[in-house]
């Protein structure tokens, strides 16, 4: 079925996994928000067990969502894989470092004679917390701002002269901590952090049965609301003011060699020409604000679910517009034309289509994970639980 | 080779090396511990006695200690190959990020929700439904080395795609000749049954101890049982599949072949060096020269290389020195072109692609299609394009074309030889075990606790084998690390490579300790 399908198609079908992997894993990013707020809300040792736990059972599938994120991208985009990944190398490898080090902090925390000692293993999770978010955040706005690189696969050739035969380069010495410096990928990377805290405190007051915890939970809420707002609308605001990357198409011309131009108001364009997308985009919004507002000023212990839903249609939607209607996703400020599109930085039809049946498995995935969860976690974490649970964190 | 930042090759190899070099500490363990376990818990559930349900939950404790380092040390392995290998990941990213996109989807969440599951359900779950988890946990995990040793075959042995000239990468054809390459068969076998030995060897080196310590006799008795009846059907699937490793190799990776039985010079009726020293002192290595190392002493079996090799006692197997220069098969006739030859015929495929992408560029469409012709032709693009990777090399650097000899030499043997050390031990255990004597074989019990850092040197040697004997490929013939490495400064590598190495050790001491306290505590201290 997927073969009738022509290449753009299966282009567009890969890019919108990707988002869709992409939205899920930033919602699954409250494990990481609420890593960083375990000292905050959790006063005595049983609260943080109880947070630790909550957070703990959880963990993996935000990890692997990433893990496959990641396989995803490279099967489909694999020319972004060579050019972000060899190019803004010590902005992936700290991400990377991040997620290192959190993978062993649940199970060793509280391990006798484990050598590092409670402490460091939770501070292991706050690195993870907030190093993981910001940074991803930044580069997942390098999107839209653009980065200094270039490719020219002809490099592959170079064997004779003195040039290198690597086909990407960066072009500046920082290795993609320069996009640190941006504004707007600031503003998204701490939008994304607030962002990530808040629905932590919601999924702890949904999961966690303890007065104390969700008292202090409620607070936190209005605390981390703010400077999301201040952050996101920041990043919004650019977004729709600025000039983007837009792929000029050329008939007759194979779109691997379409040209790259600045267009004005590019992403807001995007928005308007494709009203679906602007739609998902404003009930996204809308449902992260009436999931965190219900919470502060109604008695719903339910917000995660509204907000955890928002959050997905809101980031969707934000690559989606960096991906369609012709525009350059991946876009190199040093030379236009080696940004990278869906069109020439993917992988060949044969290939998107085998990868198109796998997907199909994706909906079955979802379903047993959900069938899994429901069997052991009808149930909301108490002290009581912890002290009896033989595997606990 | 001014184009060529060594350095930072060999940093990103070493990197390499050691972050999968690490993360196999941990992996074998993973995938035959699950299953281990999923036979204890089965124990407990036909029979109901609970003394195997605490059997079964101590070995699974030692399981999630070991669990959570191997993702901790997986996950920076998938993304190097974005940031240290960006070449080798646009060249054959379209045939290698599909099996690691298909491991994430169908292993990894597999293993991930049904651990939870194997942890957290026991009081909330029904016998049965746990027991299904355990189960799912441990295919999971051997779904997972599925695809990843796909794509790893896929380098050794690059099948099933063809060149596009116009992406400059090599484009999958054949999904099902890349799953069900004869490589990538031998390569899942050998190595989970790899993973199953060592298991086995874990838990009776673990229980040895018990019982030295006359502690949880019964449990340890009982875990005996269990692995070395595992161990036994294991270590023959092993050395069976180790074999079709081996003729495998003979017939795609030649060179690893000769490296790995130190065969200087080609012969019809190859006898097997069954344990050997190379001579250490070798004149001095110089640009363009490779050094030979002959025996200091042997113990051959006659026409035995060659029968493995081919199932024929008469096979030509070529040597090092005959893959250099080009040879003849003496009885088939059929000629390989020296790497001289190999190189030549490597630029030539380089530049008929230069050639074309620059007659594209400049809209010389009649050029271009003279161009194209010959990648459309099956013709040259078997006997020349299939040597686009020897084009990187000149005459000065032919010797970078050649792997160690002594690494991979030893590497095999020692593999080879312990294979028979764990077998022996598999069976002597279960001998005294089904007497009941095994407390009173002090020595047996000494040999069972040392025997874990051997399998896990037997195991590291495999890899050592795989991977350094195909130097200096990253695809096989296609592309050397030389032009498959990200352009980066060698020293941020050697910063990461730093990081990684201290923490990794880090961690790995945290994981030796934590687990040391937990088998300390026996299976009656414990939970
Ligand atoms: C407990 C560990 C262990 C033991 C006892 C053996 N192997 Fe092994 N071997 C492995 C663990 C391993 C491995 C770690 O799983 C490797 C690394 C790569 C691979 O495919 O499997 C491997 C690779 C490997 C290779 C290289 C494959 C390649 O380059 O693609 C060969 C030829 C053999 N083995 C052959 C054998 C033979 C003939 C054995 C015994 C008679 C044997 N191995 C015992
Ligand atoms: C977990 C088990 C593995 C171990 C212990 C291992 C070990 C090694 C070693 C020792 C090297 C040699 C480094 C050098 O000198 O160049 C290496 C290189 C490499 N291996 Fe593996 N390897 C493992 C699995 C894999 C798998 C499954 C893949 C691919 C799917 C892979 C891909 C590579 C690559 C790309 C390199 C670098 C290029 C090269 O040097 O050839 N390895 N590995
Ligand atoms: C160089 C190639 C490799 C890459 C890129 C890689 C990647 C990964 C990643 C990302 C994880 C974490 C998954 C999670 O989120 O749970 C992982 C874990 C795992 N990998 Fe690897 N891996 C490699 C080599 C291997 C090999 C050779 C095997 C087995 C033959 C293997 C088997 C496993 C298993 C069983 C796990 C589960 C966790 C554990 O180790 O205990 N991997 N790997």
């Amino acid at each position: 079925m997927f073969e009738s399908l022509s290449l753009l198609a299966l282009q567009q079908y890969w890019w919108v996994i990707v988002s869709i992997l992409a939205s899920l894993l930033v919602f699954l990013f409250f494990v990481q928000g609420g890593q960083t707020l375990i000292y905050t809300l959790g006063k005595t040792e049983m609260e943080r067990k109880m947070l630790v736990n909550s957070l703990g059972r959880k963990w993996e599938f935000t990890f692997t969502t990433l893990v496959t994120f990641g396989g995803a991208f490279f099967a489909s985009f694999p020319l972004f894989y060579s050019t972000s990944f060899g190019g803004a190398y010590w902005v992936w490898m700290l991400i990377l470092f991040a997620f290192v080090i959190q993978a062993v902090a649940y199970e060793y925390r509280s391990k006798p004679n484990n050598f590092l000692g409670q402490r460091t293993f939770e501070w292991f999770l706050i690195i993870n917390g907030a190093l993981g978010t910001i940074l991803v955040g930044a580069a997942v706005s390098t999107f839209f701002t653009g980065s200094a690189f270039s490719v020219n696969k002809l490099n592959l050739t170079n064997i004779f002269g003195a040039g290198s035969t690597t086909i990407s380069a960066w072009e500046g010495p920082a290795h993609g901590l320069e996009a640190a410096l941006n504004i707007q990928n600031l503003s998204l990377g701490l939008a994304i952090f607030f962002l990530a805290r808040i629905l932590a405190l919601l999924y702890f007051m949904n999961d966690i049965d303890d007065e104390n915890i969700f008292a202090r939970s409620k607070k936190q809420l209005l605390i981390n609301t703010v400077p999301f707002l201040v952050f996101f609308l920041l990043f919004v605001g650019l977004l729709l003011t600025k000039d983007g990357f837009a792929v000029v198409p050329e008939q007759g011309v194979s779109p691997l060699l379409w040209k790259v131009k600045m267009e004005p108001f590019k992403y807001l364009h995007n928005f308007l020409q494709m009203p679906l997308v602007l739609i998902i985009f404003l009930v996204g919004v809308v449902f992260v604000l009436w999931g965190i507002i219900g919470t502060i000023i109604g008695k719903c212990k339910h917000g995660i679910w509204a907000a955890g839903l928002g959050t997905v249609l809101t980031v969707l939607s934000v690559f989606l517009i960096a991906g369609f209607n012709n525009t350059a996703y991946y876009p190199s400020t040093y030379d236009l034309n080696s940004s990278l599109t869906i069109m020439n930085s993917s992988s060949s039809k044969f290939t998107l289509t085998a990868m198109s049946y796998v997907s199909l498995l994706v909906p079955f995935v979802l379903a047993y994970i959900w069938y899994a969860w429901k069997s052991i976690n009808n149930k909301k974490i108490d002290a009581r639980e912890m002290e009896e649970e033989t595997h606990a964190y | 080779m001014e184009n060529f930042d060594m350095t930072l090759i060999d940093w990103s190899r070493g990197q390499f090396a050691l972050t999968a070099m690490y993360h196999w500490i941990f992996v074998p363990l993973t995938l035959g511990l699950t299953f281990i376990i999923a036979i204890m818990e089965t124990i407990y559930v036909k029979t109901g006695d609970e003394k195997w349900k605490k059997i079964t939950k101590f070995w699974a404790t030692l399981f999630g200690i070991n669990f959570a380092i191997g993702v901790a040390t997986g996950i920076i392995l998938e993304f190097e190959f974005g940031t240290n290998w960006s070449n080798y990941s646009w060249f054959v990213g379209d045939i290698f990020g599909a099996p690691l996109a298909i491991e994430g989807i169908m292993a990894f969440f597999m293993e991930s929700t049904f651990i939870a599951i194997m942890f957290f359900g026991w009081n909330k779950v029904s016998k049965k439904f746990h027991l299904t988890a355990t189960w799912l946990v441990a295919i999971g995990a051997n779904l997972s080395a599925l695809w990843i040793l796909v794509a790893n075959a896929w380098m050794q042995n690059p099948v099933g795609m063809v060149f596009n000239p116009d992406t400059a990468r090599n484009e999958m054809v054949s999904f099902w000749s890349v799953l069900f390459s004869p490589t990538a068969i031998n390569k899942f076998l050998h190595t989970v049954t790899s993973g199953y030995v060592l298991s086995a060897v874990f838990v009776i080196g673990v229980a040895s101890w018990f019982l030295l310590k006359k502690k949880d006799v019964v449990f340890a008795k009982q875990s005996i049982l269990v692995a070395s009846v595992f161990g036994i059907i294991s270590s023959l699937f092993l050395v069976w599949t180790g074999d079709g490793s081996a003729r495998q190799v003979a017939q795609v990776q030649p060179m690893k072949f000769a490296a790995m039985e130190a065969l200087w010079d080609g012969q019809t009726n190859a006898p097997l060096v069954a344990i050997g020293f190379l001579e250490k002192p070798a004149p001095p290595k110089t640009e363009g020269q490779y050094q030979e190392k002959e025996f200091a002493f042997k113990i051959e079996i006659p026409n035995m290389l060659s029968f493995l090799a081919f199932l024929d006692p008469n096979a030509y197997i070529p040597g090092v020195k005959d893959l250099v220069n080009g040879y003849t098969d003496p009885r088939t006739g059929k000629r390989e072109p020296s790497y001289s030859e190999k190189i030549a015929l490597g630029k030539e495929a380089i530049t008929t692609l230069k050639l074309y992408k620059e007659a594209v560029a400049s809209g010389n469409a009649e050029e271009a299609a003279i161009h194209k012709a010959k990648f459309d032709d099956p013709d040259w693009r078997n006997n020349t394009f299939k040597y686009f990777g020897y084009g990187y090399y000149t005459e000065e650097t032919k010797a970078g074309l050649l792997p160690s000899i002594p690494i991979s030499f030893y590497s095999f043997h020692l593999m080879v030889i312990l294979a028979g050390h764990f077998l022996a031990l598999f069976i002597v255990m279960l001998i005294f075990s089904l007497k009941n004597r095994l407390e009173k074989m002090k020595w047996l019990l000494y040999v069972g606790i040392w025997s874990i850092p051997l399998v896990y040197i037997a195991s590291q040697a495999g890899w050592v084998l795989a991977e350094l004997g195909r130097q200096p490929w990253v695809i096989q013939d296609l592309m050397p690390t030389l032009s498959a490495v990200s352009k980066i400064d060698a020293s941020s590598v050697q910063i990461t490579f730093w990081l990684f190495a201290i923490t990794f050790t880090t961690l790995l001491i945290a994981e030796i300790k934590i687990m040391l306290t937990q088998i300390k505590k026996g299976i009656t201290g414990g939970h």
